[in-house]
């Protein structure tokens, strides 16, 4: 059904290679993210097949234009720096699987 | 169709919310009564629909009757003082757990509610509870969330859209007036269409994100869905206005958005992109389509086509932003802060890997996949950079369009609801049914979808865009095709 959206898709002339499943490994080590080696393949296809989606964009002339981050024309904001009344420790505490003396307690991270 | 004998039973459910507001009002039912009725509906279709993740019943019944005690105190807190409503379960909200329909959410309760969710209960407004939505607001069929699908209340065979399915079949099947969604790419909108009820994506930053689970935070806005646009525009009242704690909150005075609902649009300059009106478009959408066409033509308005060329390139900008953003954003779920962690594990490292496999699903980990991948050393450039060039050259193309026009008018999804698995296996193929919601969010404009006609049975949605901070506009324009159509009082026969 996708080939029937006009523009989007246009099987024949895909360039971007497919994924490996080293790439998939790669970038998910980056976000920390645990895969099995069967769900590393599905991604992989899917992936690639997402990637190629994005080929439009590169029809597309972008010389000298700013990128848009935000869509509203707010800038930073500042405010006086006051004391004020904030989220109380316990609740927050409660909601962590381990604590201990108020703090948020985490595994060994070196070693 | 409502009378005014209709004080009890399921009829009362099926009132919009200014309607049983005056119930309210005269005297002729309670808000305690209001929401007895909303939790029986409630507990008779959830087995078929699974709209809410969770009802709080006890805390609803204890809104309900505080409700009812500021109005006989003399009390007038509003359009939807002791009214029950439903929100999206990515709105925290202070003591009642908030999933984001996500098994890595599993066992939090936030200790504080979002600005919406403040407003509403300031405003008087009783919540039944929490809806069901595809898992971290990614999806379109509602059927990613982790705890179980939402059906569609017109066939249950059906999904109902998504992201935000199931505040959207919850109004659609009376089991809430009013229902609070989030809408990055078209999750609002595109279920109030396959639903059949009216839905709004206010202008970015109208409405504080102060509480929403964050997806895509330069996309994210929160808006209401309802039966008739008449309470959207109560709702968009309630819940919009400054909030200092959400930086890209707008800095504008509140409006009462129902006081521009006057009926008339003679004159009003209506485009249709012809972009939009995508080859895929089932038949029956496109007829539904046409005919509103001459309906707001015979109302006054003028109708002409416009070109609006970088749609096409709207679907690949979105689908890099918004995974770039979430993988930044969903990186918060470590293991380490809140919710359902892997612990038994030697070092942080492995909670955080094994948390993440076990916590999220595959749309999510797909996306968080894709986002990295967009954002890392050597494809930067050519993809997340890009994207956000694109995004102005898109930004630009609505501005100059809306030199001409008022408001631009296309169909809200080019398919009716589809069914129940179809597009479960195929990303792609789901992705697409936001081709006519996504730019809308890329340019952070304002946008509603209304009931537009009907198709093999099914309801077919009509979209109305605006400029930035058009939502007045589009409401106005909204109501007025709405008045003089009846596709708003169709209903399903559940």
């Amino acid at each position: 059904m996708a080939g029937l959206w006009n523009g989007l898709i246009l099987a024949d002339e895909l360039t971007t290679p497919d994924l490996t499943a080293d790439d998939v490994r790669h970038i998910a080590a980056l976000t920390r993210l645990g895969l099995s080696d069967d769900e590393v393949e599905t991604m992989r296809g899917q992936l690639s097949s997402i990637l190629k989606v994005f080929e439009s964009l590169q029809q597309v002339d972008t010389e000298g234009v700013e990128p848009t981050g935000h869509t509203t024309e707010v800038r930073t904001v500042l405010r006086e720096d006051e004391a004020a009344e904030s989220l109380q420790r316990d609740g927050i505490l409660k909601n962590a699987p381990e604590s201990e003396a108020g703090y948020v307690k985490v595994r060994p991270i070196l070693g | 169709m409502v009378n005014s004998e209709a004080t009890n039973g399921s009829d009362l459910t099926r009132l919009t919310a200014h309607e049983a507001q005056e119930f309210l009002t005269s005297g002729k039912v309670s808000s305690v009564e209001l929401t007895e009725a909303v939790l029986a509906r409630v507990d008779e279709l959830e087995p078929q629909i699974h709209s809410y993740i969770n009802v709080t019943r006890e805390e609803a019944l204890a809104a309900a009757r505080t409700a009812d005690e500021a109005r006989s105190d003399g009390k007038d807190k509003g359009p939807l003082a002791g009214i029950p409503v439903m929100v999206k379960d990515n709105l925290s909200t202070e003591g009642v757990p908030t999933t984001a329909g996500s098994k890595i959410l599993l066992g939090y309760t936030p200790p504080y509610d979002a600005h919406v969710v403040s407003q509403l209960r300031s405003g008087g407004a009783v919540i039944i509870g929490k809806g069901n939505l595809d898992e971290f607001a990614m999806g379109s069929s509602t059927e990613y969330s982790a705890f179980g699908a939402t059906r569609n209340p017109w066939d249950t065979d059906r999904v109902p859209g998504g992201s935000s399915g199931g505040p959207a079949a919850g109004v659609a099947a009376s089991e809430c007036f009013i229902s609070l969604g989030s809408d990055t790419g078209g999750s609002i909108r595109q279920p109030a269409a396959l639903c059949g009820i009216v839905g709004m994506k206010p202008t970015y930053g109208l409405v504080s994100r102060y509480g929403l689970i964050a997806f895509g935070s330069s996309l994210d806005q929160i808006g209401p869905f309802s039966r008739d646009v008449r309470d959207t525009a109560d709702t968009l009242s309630v819940i919009s206005g400054h909030d200092r704690r959400d930086s890209t909150s707008i800095n504008a005075p509140g409006q009462d958005f129902a006081s521009v609902l006057t009926g008339d649009i003679t004159g009003m300059r209506l485009g249709i992109p012809c972009e939009y009106l995508v080859d895929g478009m089932e038949p029956g959408v496109t007829a539904a389509f046409e005919k509103s066409l001459e309906t707001l033509e015979a109302m006054g308005a003028t109708v002409e086509e416009v070109s609006l060329p970088l749609t096409d390139q709207a679907l690949a900008v979105y689908y890099i932003i918004a995974p770039s953003e979430a993988s930044a954003n969903l990186a918060r779920f470590d293991g380490f802060k809140y919710g359902n962690a892997v612990n038994d594990v030697p070092t942080a490292w492995d909670v955080m890997d094994q948390t993440r496999e076990k916590g999220f699903g595959s749309e999510v980990k797909r996306r968080i996949l894709i986002g990295a991948y967009a954002l890392s050393a050597g494809y930067y450039d050519a993809y997340y950079k890009k994207a956000q060039q694109v995004r102005t050259l898109i930004i630009r193309e609505f501005a100059q369009t809306f030199e001409k026009f008022d408001a631009l008018v296309t169909p809200t999804s080019p398919t009716v609801a589809f069914m129940a698995g179809e597009r479960m296996d195929d990303p792609v193929a789901m992705y697409l049914s936001d081709v006519c919601t996504i730019p809308v969010n890329i340019a952070g404009l304002p946008a509603i979808s209304v009931p537009g006609g009907m198709s093999e049975g099914l309801p077919v949605g009509l979209q109305f865009i605006g400029p930035q901070m058009g939502d007045g506009t589009v409401l106005k324009v909204a109501h007025a095709y709405e008045q003089a159509t009846e596709w708003h009082r169709f209903k399903p026969t559940l």
